[in-house]
């Protein structure tokens, strides 16, 4: 087993939605570098559970980088230092002894925080509900192979699809825009035969949506490519605009 | 007082059930579907499928998640694919070859109409999520592709990259969120259900705890529909997400929904082995590698050389000595168990020696690296992310780890459990996989029983019967809530010494040592005690922090630890009562010569469905009838 690490982490801690946030200062004595960041605040939590001391609360789930409910601001980098990395696979052996790690939530209007590190994500749900689907009932769909797709273009819609939702690119971005989550969507049917009937009404709404739930517009920064555990390309948000173009000039 | 399984299999040859099936169930008219009001629990491929489903139809719908989205359920982390009977291969798939795998596969403690009507549905479902958008892997010529799975011959395992979990999800959830959209689905994420609520002897509603200001909830409506997964985390340790619990299923099965077969659950043999103690899960490599991926330990015990450095003549591959004709890719539970006798004979690798290698240098040569890197490039990565190992350089060390859980709330033909009006849907149900599930099937089912079944069964049920509105001022609503409300004020003010993670892991010791690959009469017998010991102190000197008023996780795993105490006990029972080795039920005083499982057909070809009285639990038998497949003893050889 390798050595154990003292680790400092100063954590953003906030009681509720008002209330006013501070950062609080921890040290895990025992920390491993074949944890994970998650585990590191399990080992934490343990401690202040048993210190008669609230809980750092934060979301996680499947801690394998596919449910996309984890997230926070580690060191000022969404998600942390390693690229294509959500938090929870985010590994202990990237530190060293003595380290001091600032732990913050995603911080965006359209994510207002619910309790420590945790916020209220729904705003991509009402996103997704205002287009981001194809219409089709079940039981109503033709074979499966009845419409060949080139591969180039069910690998790039696959590119697209494989966004998990975390919202790591809203935190990362200057303009807290969720374009690379809606772009993702819009990109992955838009490769489609079976996205086109609708493609024109989709971009409008889920466009439209975003800017209502108060996320702010692209401007070019590309902080959300840097950010994203599934490295979606930024070359969403121009076919995005593409298809906006298309759908309002048409 | 136990209750009466009636199967419900209906009449005729088996291939024609499900025709005649619906060909004689009553009918919903469209007019008179939305005044019915349906509760759909869980937003995985079961509840996901369900919900939207129902709401297509004109069904007014509530559904509910623990997570703060519905996209997010645990059914997003499958990696490997969905199986169907297209035979686009070419390669002599039938519907009858996937039924009769799938029975096989489960060593022969499924039912046989359930899984036949499974296999006669797999096809429309492939259709359904290539029409949502579901981006498949495909060929170059732009039909879809195909790989090969465990415990089958031919290719017909459909996917997404290692992906494939997610996006059959992201599919469901898509059409969820037009329903929600067009406010026929009312959505209620950050939800637990706490209790089902029976009026008159009907499901017709549940509580819930609202996990961020946590009021407690009051639903109603004509149906109650279960789909939370399974209970692999009652060993603490498994692949399933932290959230997945068993507290729903384990709440309906108190108020009368019998819980059946609980002791089979999946080991999965591919899974990156515990570094240390803080482990908090364990992360499944997908079986779809041993499509190219070799498993071997050195001949030798206690060998530490590095596997470059062993050579070939030193290596035993074990799956490929001793099952020839399906070689590394026997289904899950043989895997399993041959690491597992590996790793005991003194020859597992790593720090802990609880490993085997799963090597794909052979692999690396024959196809060239980017041909691996296509087919598991997003695995290998996730496998050097967490270990600090490139896999294309040094095998990959794996071992088996709880995945999945066959059994489950028993459900008849409708999948309608023993309480009238609760149905329960994909894993949450014991009802396709007997004592084994084979790779691949479980999306297959989940969505089965969503997209199609469900709003047959549901339907027939709605129509038959007479369902006067409730209120949820109703008494039974009232005494619901006191209890979920007293339980919570219980588990906060014990403020004893132990947290909720200590029994947990705890709880997870005992069952993985006793209840987990193999199993003896003693050791169960060892397990009982302990759990109920466990549960004891749980009870007296868990410490909970903070208050119900707020977002507490604690709280929430407090509750779900104290029901996986009483299914760990209820496992442990029925493993002992279960005379056999049968799929992941491995009883070590039954097995060949050669230590393959031995089952004993005379005996145990029932499902074990336990009941919930007053007098504890009551074991209440199903008898299986095989009049289609010949049982043999399963060989892979």
């Amino acid at each position: 087993m390798a050595d154990s690490m003292n680790i400092k982490l100063k954590v953003w801690r906030q009681a509720g939605p008002k209330a006013q946030g501070r950062f609080e200062t921890y040290t895990v004595p025992e920390a491993n570098p074949h944890m994970s960041f998650l585990e590191l605040l399990d080992v934490l939590n343990e401690q202040l559970i048993k210190d008669h001391k609230e809980p750092v609360e934060f979301d996680h789930d499947c801690r394998e980088g596919i449910c996309g409910s984890c997230g926070v601001v580690v060191d000022g980098v969404a998600h942390g230092p390693q690229r294509r990395t959500a938090c929870c696979q985010l590994h202990m052996r990237h530190y060293k002894d003595g380290d001091t790690i600032v732990v913050e939530p995603w911080r965006a209007e359209a994510f207002p925080i619910i309790k420590d590190l945790v916020v209220d994500r729904t705003a991509f749900d009402r996103i997704i509900a205002a287009g981001g689907y194809v219409s089709i009932n079940a039981g109503a769909a033709q074979d499966a192979n009845s419409l060949p797709i080139p591969k180039t273009a069910a690998d790039l819609a696959m590119d697209f699809a494989s966004c998990i939702g975390c919202g790591a690119c809203v935190a990362a971005c200057p303009n807290a825009s969720a374009s690379l989550f809606t772009a993702a969507k819009i990109s992955h049917l838009a490769m489609l035969p079976q996205g086109a009937p609708e493609r024109k009404l989709r971009v409008t709404a889920m466009v439209d949506q975003m800017a209502e739930e108060g996320f702010g517009d692209c401007s070019n920064h590309a902080e959300c490519e840097a950010v994203c555990p599934k490295g979606i390309s930024i070359s969403a948000i121009a076919m995005m605009r593409r298809e906006y173009v298309k759908a309002v000039m048409s | 007082m136990a209750p009466v399984l009636d199967s419900k299999i209906p009449e005729g040859p088996l291939q024609e059930k499900w025709g005649n099936y619906k060909n004689g169930i009553k009918l919903v008219n469209p007019a008179n579907k939305r005044k019915h009001t349906v509760l759909v629990v869980g937003t995985g491929l079961a509840g996901g499928s369900a919900a939207s489903t129902l709401a297509e139809l004109g069904y007014k719908v509530k559904s509910f998640c623990i997570q703060d989205s519905p996209r997010r359920a645990h059914s997003i982390a499958a990696q490997g694919g969905i199986n169907a009977a297209k035979n686009y291969p070419n390669d002599g798939d039938t519907v009858w070859r996937l039924f009769y795998d799938t029975v096989k596969g489960g060593d022969y403690r499924s039912r046989e109409a359930n899984v036949h009507r499974l296999a006669e549905i797999s096809n429309s479902i492939i259709d359904q999520c290539v029409a949502q958008g579901v981006p498949f892997a495909r060929e170059y010529g732009g039909l879809l592709d195909n790989r090969s799975f465990g415990g089958a011959q031919v290719s017909r395992t459909f996917y997404a990259r290692g992906q494939t979990g997610q996006q059959l999800l992201l599919g469901a959830y898509q059409s969820m969120s037009r329903q929600i959209g067009l406010g026929n689905i009312e959505m209620f994420s950050r939800q637990e259900m706490l209790d089902l609520v029976i009026v008159d002897g009907k499901a017709r509603g549940i509580i819930t705890r609202n996990l961020v200001t946590g009021e407690i909830e009051r639903h109603a409506g004509d149906a109650v529909l279960l789909c939370t997964g399974g209970y692999g985390n009652v060993y603490y340790l498994s692949t399933n997400a932290k959230n997945s619990n068993v507290t729903a299923a384990w709440r309906c099965h108190k108020k009368g929904a019998a819980f059946a077969n609980p002791c089979f659950t999946q080991i999965h043999p591919t899974c990156i082995p515990v570094s240390g103690d803080y482990q908090s899960k364990l992360t499944l490599m997908s079986e779809s590698l041993r499509n190219d991926g070799r498993v071997w330990v050195p001949k030798k015990q206690g060998d530490t050389r590095k596997p470059k450095d062993i050579p070939e003549d030193e290596r035993d591959y074990y799956l490929e000595r001793r099952y020839p004709s399906f070689g590394n890719l026997v289904p899950r539970d043989v895997a399993s168990r041959n690491a597992k006798i590996s790793c005991d004979e003194g020859k597992g690798v790593g720090e802990t020696k609880l490993a085997v290698f799963l090597d794909f240098a052979e692999a690396i040569s024959r196809l060239g690296r980017e041909a691996i890197e296509a087919r598991y490039g997003n695995l290998f990565e996730m496998y050097e992310r967490i270990t600090g190992e490139n896999p294309y350089e040094t095998p990959m060390r794996i071992y088996p780890a709880v995945h999945y859980t066959m059994g489950g709330i028993w459900v008849d033909y409708e999948l309608q459990s023993t309480v009238p009006g609760l149905f329960v849907l994909g894993e949450a149900n014991f009802s396709d996989h007997g004592a084994n599930r084979l790779g691949a099937s479980a999306l297959m089912q989940g969505l089965a029983d969503g997209y199609f079944v469900i709003p047959y069964t549901l339907g027939n049920y709605l129509a038959s019967n007479d369902l006067e509105k409730v209120s949820t001022d109703n008494e039974s609503f009232a005494t619901a809530e006191t209890e979920s409300m007293a339980r919570i004020k219980k588990l906060l003010s014990i403020q004893g010494t132990k947290t909720v993670t200590e029994y947990h892991r705890e709880l997870g010791r005992i069952m993985w040592d006793y209840v987990g690959m193999s199993r003896t009469a003693e050791g169960l017998q060892t397990a009982i005690k302990e759990i109920a010991a466990l549960k004891e102190d749980f009870w007296k000197n868990v410490l909970v922090p903070g208050e119900n008023s707020t977002f507490n996780k604690n709280l929430e795993f407090a509750g779900r630890v104290a029901d996986f105490l009483e299914l760990g006990e209820l496992m442990a029972r029925d493993a002992l009562e279960r005379e056999e080795s049968c799929g992941g039920h491995f009883r070590e005083e039954y097995q060949s010569p050669e230590g393959e499982a031995q089952r004993n057909d005379d005996l145990f070809t029932y499902v074990a469905a336990w009941a919930h009285t007053e007098n504890g639990h009551q074991l209440v038998k199903e008898p299986l009838e095989y009049e289609n497949v010949k049982l043999t003893t399963r060989s892979y050889k």
